[in-house]
């Protein structure tokens, strides 16, 4: 057991409890996630009147130039929590890509330089061990695709925690050294994500960890709201017309949602409705089927994508997730592996930004929209891209070309060149067979 | 027909702390009535108010989720294990 005595939050706190999403019970501050009634997701409940009183656009802007520019509206009580830094990525204009798809006004929200592993996934865990520090955890853990996994463990060895992570064995090479060289240990689970999820929901409960995307998932979750808050500032404290992001489990895109809302009830920003349009990998998309299908339940299917990291074929937030598109106007798709492809090398040749398989499913997902009609071309929209594309190689591997190689003479190079521009040339042209 | 059953946290206050219980039952349907025999109140956790399993707890037989399967018609063999897992967890 290494749970210690819990750290009571201070009177500038302010959460107050924890509460059932489906039926309302209310619970202690404490590490447990599920509601003992009905088994329905708890959220943590806040005080807005004394959120509003803390903050102001100016106390805001005067804060870290980090997700803790945000603490009030986060469940931690330390004066001090974990900061390195995560947060406060760019909000990218996109002007080549917007034109390349026919679109006047596209942003990217670029979390694959988020600090310190490249993931938006260093904002929950930025929130977890801070919590999990404050309820007296000294070692964590998690059930993870990869990028979480890389988060949990440097951000664990930052603080000085003992971290055992859970992935699937057959994670990419770069998501597995990336979680390595901090240390912790690791199990690779001969399963796909959903049977280390469940084997982390057995385990829970058995050693006294705080597992931050179970146990402590409550207040993990509420990280990704600070991809809302973000981009809000970012656009001048205003919200967008319309979002794109990637759906796992849901719960990035349900708190992103949160997060626009909570800004408008606190008076930061106007009230708006902002159009949430979800992206899944169509080798698994329970998420997108259900949209398509009209339901509003969620299916499991087992996954079969090069899209890992968001390869959830039982997602926990589908559900809010699916009500939050159709409350908003939005849309829910998928994509082939072959699009997500594309999609990686759509944002990388025109805006320099090399992401992951997830972020390729983005942007693929947002190109399918556009050519659909289903985005109008002068809505403000901001694409979510949510990791680098250094940790999934292999997904990209014979697609992208090889370099020349020439010896180091002048007339081997001028030959190489002239090589590279003739192929160049009939690439572009339509060639008649 | 003996099957063991594996229960999460927030129902071991109905089982006597127990974290695996042996129960009998053809079914998964004939297991929550077992279950509720000898741990009452068990079952109203499990299902809602028209007898259907609730949509956030998952049950799994020897770890297949019986929504691949055949759902609570899902048949039970002597030495089965079963999983009653909270859905909520992850990503």
């Amino acid at each position: 057991m290494t749970q210690a005595a819990p750290v009571k939050p201070t009177s500038t706190a302010t959460f107050r409890a924890l509460k059932c999403k489906e039926c309302g019970t209310e619970y202690e501050l404490k590490a447990t996630h599920v509601c003992e009634l009905c088994f329905g997701p708890l959220e943590v409940v806040y005080d807005y009147t004394a959120i509003r009183q803390q903050v102001s656009r100016e106390t805001i802007a005067a804060g870290p130039n980090s997700i803790w520019r945000y603490r009030s509206f986060l469940p931690v009580a330390s004066q001090q929590p974990i900061d390195v830094g995560t947060g406060m990525t760019p909000l990218v204009r996109a002007h080549r890509l917007a034109r390349r798809l026919g679109l006047n006004k596209l942003y990217i929200k670029n979390d694959a330089v988020n600090m310190p592993t490249l993931s938006f996934k260093d904002r929950v865990v930025s929130v977890a061990l801070t919590r999990a520090q404050e309820l007296g955890f000294t070692t964590v853990s998690c059930a993870s695709t990869g990028n979480l996994a890389n988060s949990t463990a440097a951000i664990a060895a930052y603080a000085g925690l003992d971290c055992c992570v859970f992935i699937p064995a057959d994670l990419e090479a770069g998501k597995v050294l990336g979680t390595l060289i901090y240390g912790p240990t690791v199990m690779a689970v001969q399963g796909n994500y959903d049977q280390v999820n469940r084997l982390c929901s057995e385990v829970a409960n058995t050693h006294g960890w705080g597992f931050v995307n179970i146990n402590l998932r409550p207040y993990y979750s509420e990280g990704s709201k600070t991809l809302g808050y973000e981009v809000a500032e970012q656009l001048g404290w205003q919200l967008p017309d319309h979002i794109v992001a990637p759906l796992a489990s849901g719960s990035l895109f349900t708190k992103i949602y949160k997060g626009f809302r909570e800004f408008v009830e606190v008076g930061l920003v106007d009230d708006k409705l902002v159009r949430f349009s979800g992206a899944q990998a169509e080798g698994c998309s329970p998420i997108a089927q259900a949209y398509r299908d009209g339901r509003d339940f969620i299916s499991p299917v087992k996954p079969s994508t090069i899209a890992k990291s968001i390869a959830i074929g039982n997602p926990a937030d589908g559900v809010y997730a699916l009500d939050v598109a159709r409350k908003t106007n939005g849309h829910i798709e998928s994509v082939t592996d072959a699009e997500i492809i594309e999609g990686i090398k759509l944002l990388a040749e025109t805006e320099g930004i090399f992401t992951e398989t997830a972020g390729g499913t983005t942007v693929a997902v947002l190109k399918k929209l556009v050519e659909a009609g289903k985005i109008n071309p002068d809505e403000a929209t901001v694409v979510y891209i949510t990791g680098n594309g250094l940790k999934t190689q292999e997904a990209v591997q014979g697609y992208i070309g090889e370099p020349l190689t020439i010896e180091p003479k002048l007339d081997s190079f001028e030959r190489a060149l002239e090589r590279a521009q003739t192929l160049e040339r009939l690439e572009w042209q339509p060639v008649l067979v | 027909m003996a099957v063991k059953v594996l229960i999460p946290t927030p129902l071991q206050k109905l089982t006597h702390d127990q974290a695996t219980i042996e129960c009998e039952g053809a079914t998964i349907a004939e297991l929550l009535e077992t279950l509720e025999q000898n741990c009452p109140g068990l079952k109203a956790r499990l299902c809602d108010e028209n007898g259907q399993l609730r949509r956030f707890v998952n049950f799994y037989v020897n770890s297949e989720d019986i929504r691949f399967l055949d759902g609570a018609s899902t048949p039970l063999q002597d030495g089965d294990e079963v999983s009653i897992v909270p859905a909520i967890a992850g990503g």
